[in-house]
């Protein structure tokens, strides 16, 4: 049974269009200036100073998503980069490189709008900052960037206030290239409008926690692109009280993603962009729906604060689950798998994104002996399907499906 | 009446075909190439099976199909994965807690499964081929040996050579190396043995009663030993190794349908 799409998406794809063409705009009239910014960076800040915002690892994942990732990973790997970095920053050096973007076929760009500057946080992982470097380099344009302390427990002042000193140090930069000054009431009121903005993505992700499951991990994946490329924006919030409503509807009509749902599952991991659509059917087929996942979670940024701006932003920096310690990370995942009723864990090995990849250091065998919870670890990457069997991810999800509906019998 | 059952296991190297009986006894069974037409060389390997069981179509009360292939096997009724048919087809020789270790033509497997028989975990290797039947048999064609001489190369190794590459062209090129060092092929057969024994170890902890099952078993029974060593205790196989997921499907067939 193929379920009717989520009605909102239709306003999701404009959105999408508006925040392109925009950028077309922009480039084309020379203002606003362009900025990019890595998915968890501080795009708030960047908005605030007047700039249009451009992530880049929404290009990679339309890279992937559209497989055009596997043809343009050669060109990077040919100038220099390793085929083991992340396949995001080789797809997206590829494309640069051989004049091909998704953008063209989707909203008729040519190109990229370029970078007037670029601004990273290390948060997430170190490959942002060289893949920005690339393009600083290329276009001689400033590089920014917030050097974010990694694998901490818990956040601690001395954290924040590290965090807090470089974002206030990138400012005499940002006003340069923008053009603008910096003005804190400004600020609050975008950094306002992401919390409006998380506030609404959090109880996105939370309706999962119902029975049936309104949503799966898979629309998940699309319907997250507000909460990245859009938040401090109010079309954001717009955008996820008109989602919530549809979902809040479903639920009270019993609608299931995934009609008969047996089992439900939890995803760890980056998706596999170019077989979201192939796990998404297999999963159907197999009634086991994947309703809760760290990746689109790693968009709650509980912590954001208009009345402190940028202490909050930092806490929200550093809260990052990409950040913590193995030990914290096991409660994360153990909340959403008891919020969500999850019967069985999935953590995607990335070859190329130790970051997003937690099954390396023995945390799928201590999750499964604390939580009582079978786990699975298939082998993939995001963008670069050379590492991804369909057969052996096929096998080994309906195996582990198998073993859950044995287990529940 | 209908009362005899049937596992085709389309692996993607060799299809196995089992009948049992309702006690769960193999009656016929058949191993025959993949090949490119999955569904005939199913259809053919069941014909042969019957015909050694002195049986007809008709008195198949179910079929299910496993392996690479499981889903191009037109006349069974079901599907189960080979984790499945493997961890069913060693417990019914051994039933209680056991570790299954199935190396097949391209990928290995270990399945744990408790005394009831029910599933505790399992492991499917990566993509890469290192370990398997597959790396065996580029190996031989690499020393220019016939696949079914290996076993008993390794067993009258008296030394042993380690290999240490990771990946099976890799290895390959130390192999060469280590002939124009002028070492004996039995050590290095020894050494290949070895290699595969590792890259399953590494796999998954070993606990319970080791079951060693597939093709590359039947036809090297000398890495059972070499396991044994390594376990540090006994390691066993079932009757028919290389029909062990065939034989399991048989099995699952009966249990669905009695
Ligand atoms: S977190 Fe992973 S996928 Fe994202 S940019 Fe970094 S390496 Fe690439």
């Amino acid at each position: 049974m193929v379920m009717p799409p989520i009605k909102a998406t239709k306003q999701m794809k404009k959105l999408m269009e508006d925040h392109f063409l925009g950028l077309a705009k922009a480039k084309e009239e020379g203002n606003p200036k362009v900025a990019w910014c890595t998915s968890v960076g501080p795009a708030e800040l960047l908005h605030a100073m007047g700039f249009d915002v451009y992530f880049p690892e929404n290009h990679g994942a339309m890279l992937g998503a559209t497989r055009m990732a596997t043809d343009l990973i050669p060109e990077a790997v040919a100038a220099g980069y390793s085929p083991e970095i992340c396949s995001y920053l080789t797809s997206d050096v590829g494309s640069y490189l051989a004049g091909q973007t998704p953008l063209t076929r989707a909203y008729g760009l040519e190109s990229v709008p370029r970078a007037d500057v670029l601004v990273f946080n290390n948060n997430q992982c170190r490959e942002v900052q060289d893949w920005f470097m690339f393009y600083a380099r290329e276009w001689d344009v400033p590089l920014v960037g917030i050097n974010n302390p990694r694998v901490i427990h818990e956040v601690k002042e001395s954290h924040v206030a590290d965090v807090k000193s470089q974002m206030h140090d990138m400012i005499p930069v940002l006003e340069q290239v923008s053009g603008n000054k910096f003005d804190i009431d400004r600020f609050r009121e975008v950094v306002g409008l992401s919390k409006q903005c998380t506030i609404r993505w959090r109880k996105v992700l939370e309706g999962a926690a119902h029975h049936p499951s309104p949503m799966t991990f898979f629309d998940h994946c699309i319907h997250m692109a507000p909460a990245v490329v859009l938040r401090g924006k109010q079309e954001a919030v717009d955008y996820y009280d008109l989602l919530l409503a549809e979902i809040d509807q479903m639920v009270q009509d019993q609608v299931a993603a995934v009609p008969g749902e047996q089992v439900r599952l939890y995803w760890d991991g980056m998706p596999v962009w170019g077989r979201l659509r192939m796990l998404s059917e297999l999963l159907n087929e197999l009634q086991a729906p994947i309703v809760s996942s760290t990746y689109c979670n790693s968009w709650i940024f509980d912590a954001l604060d208009e009345r402190d701006p940028f202490d909050s932003m930092a806490r929200a920096a550093l809260e990052l689950f990409n950040v913590r310690d193995d030990d914290f990370k096991e409660g994360y995942v153990k909340e959403w798998v008891e919020r969500c009723g999850v019967a069985g864990i999935i953590f995607h090995d990335a070859k190329t994104c130790p970051y997003n990849t937690n099954s390396r250091f023995a945390m799928p065998q201590r999750l499964s002996q604390e939580l009582g919870l079978p786990t699975l670890v298939i082998n993939g990457d995001l963008n670069d399907l050379r590492f991804f069997s369909d057969e052996q991810a096929k096998t080994n999800i309906e195996a582990f499906v198998e073993q859950l509906l044995e287990q529940a019998a | 009446m209908a009362s005899h059952f049937a596992g085709i296991d389309v692996g993607a190297s060799a299809t196995k075909v089992a009948v049992v009986d309702e006690q769960g006894d193999l009656q016929g069974h058949a191993v025959r190439r993949s090949g490119v037409d999955f569904a005939a060389s199913a259809q053919e390997g069941f014909q042969r099976a019957l015909a050694m069981a002195g049986l007809q179509a008709q008195d198949i009360a179910g079929v299910i199909s496993t392996g690479y292939g499981r889903k191009n096997v037109p006349f069974a009724g079901a599907s189960r994965t080979e984790i499945a048919c493997h961890g069913a087809g060693a417990y019914f020789h051994y039933p209680q807690a056991i570790t299954v270790v199935d190396i097949g033509g391209q990928d290995n497997k270990i399945i744990k499964l408790d005394a009831q028989g029910r599933r505790k975990s399992f492991k499917m290797n990566r993509k890469c081929a290192a370990g398997t039947g597959a790396f065996l048999e580029e190996m031989a064609l690499r020393l220019d040996l016939e696949l079914g001489a290996m076993n008993q190369l390794a067993a009258a190794a008296r030394e042993e050579v380690t290999l240490g590459a990771f990946c099976t062209v890799f290895t390959g090129t130390e192999l060469l190396s280590k002939i124009r060092e002028g070492v004996r092929v039995e050590p290095l057969v020894k050494g290949l043995f070895r290699s595969v024994v590792k890259r399953v170890r590494e796999m998954d902890t070993l606990t319970n009663l080791v079951v060693m099952t597939g093709g590359v078993v039947a036809h090297n029974p000398f890495l059972m030993e070499m396991m044994a060593q390594e376990v540090g205790r006994e390691v066993v196989t079932t009757p028919r190794p290389q029909l062990n997921g065939a034989w399991g499907a048989a099995l699952l067939a009966r249990d669905q349908l009695t």
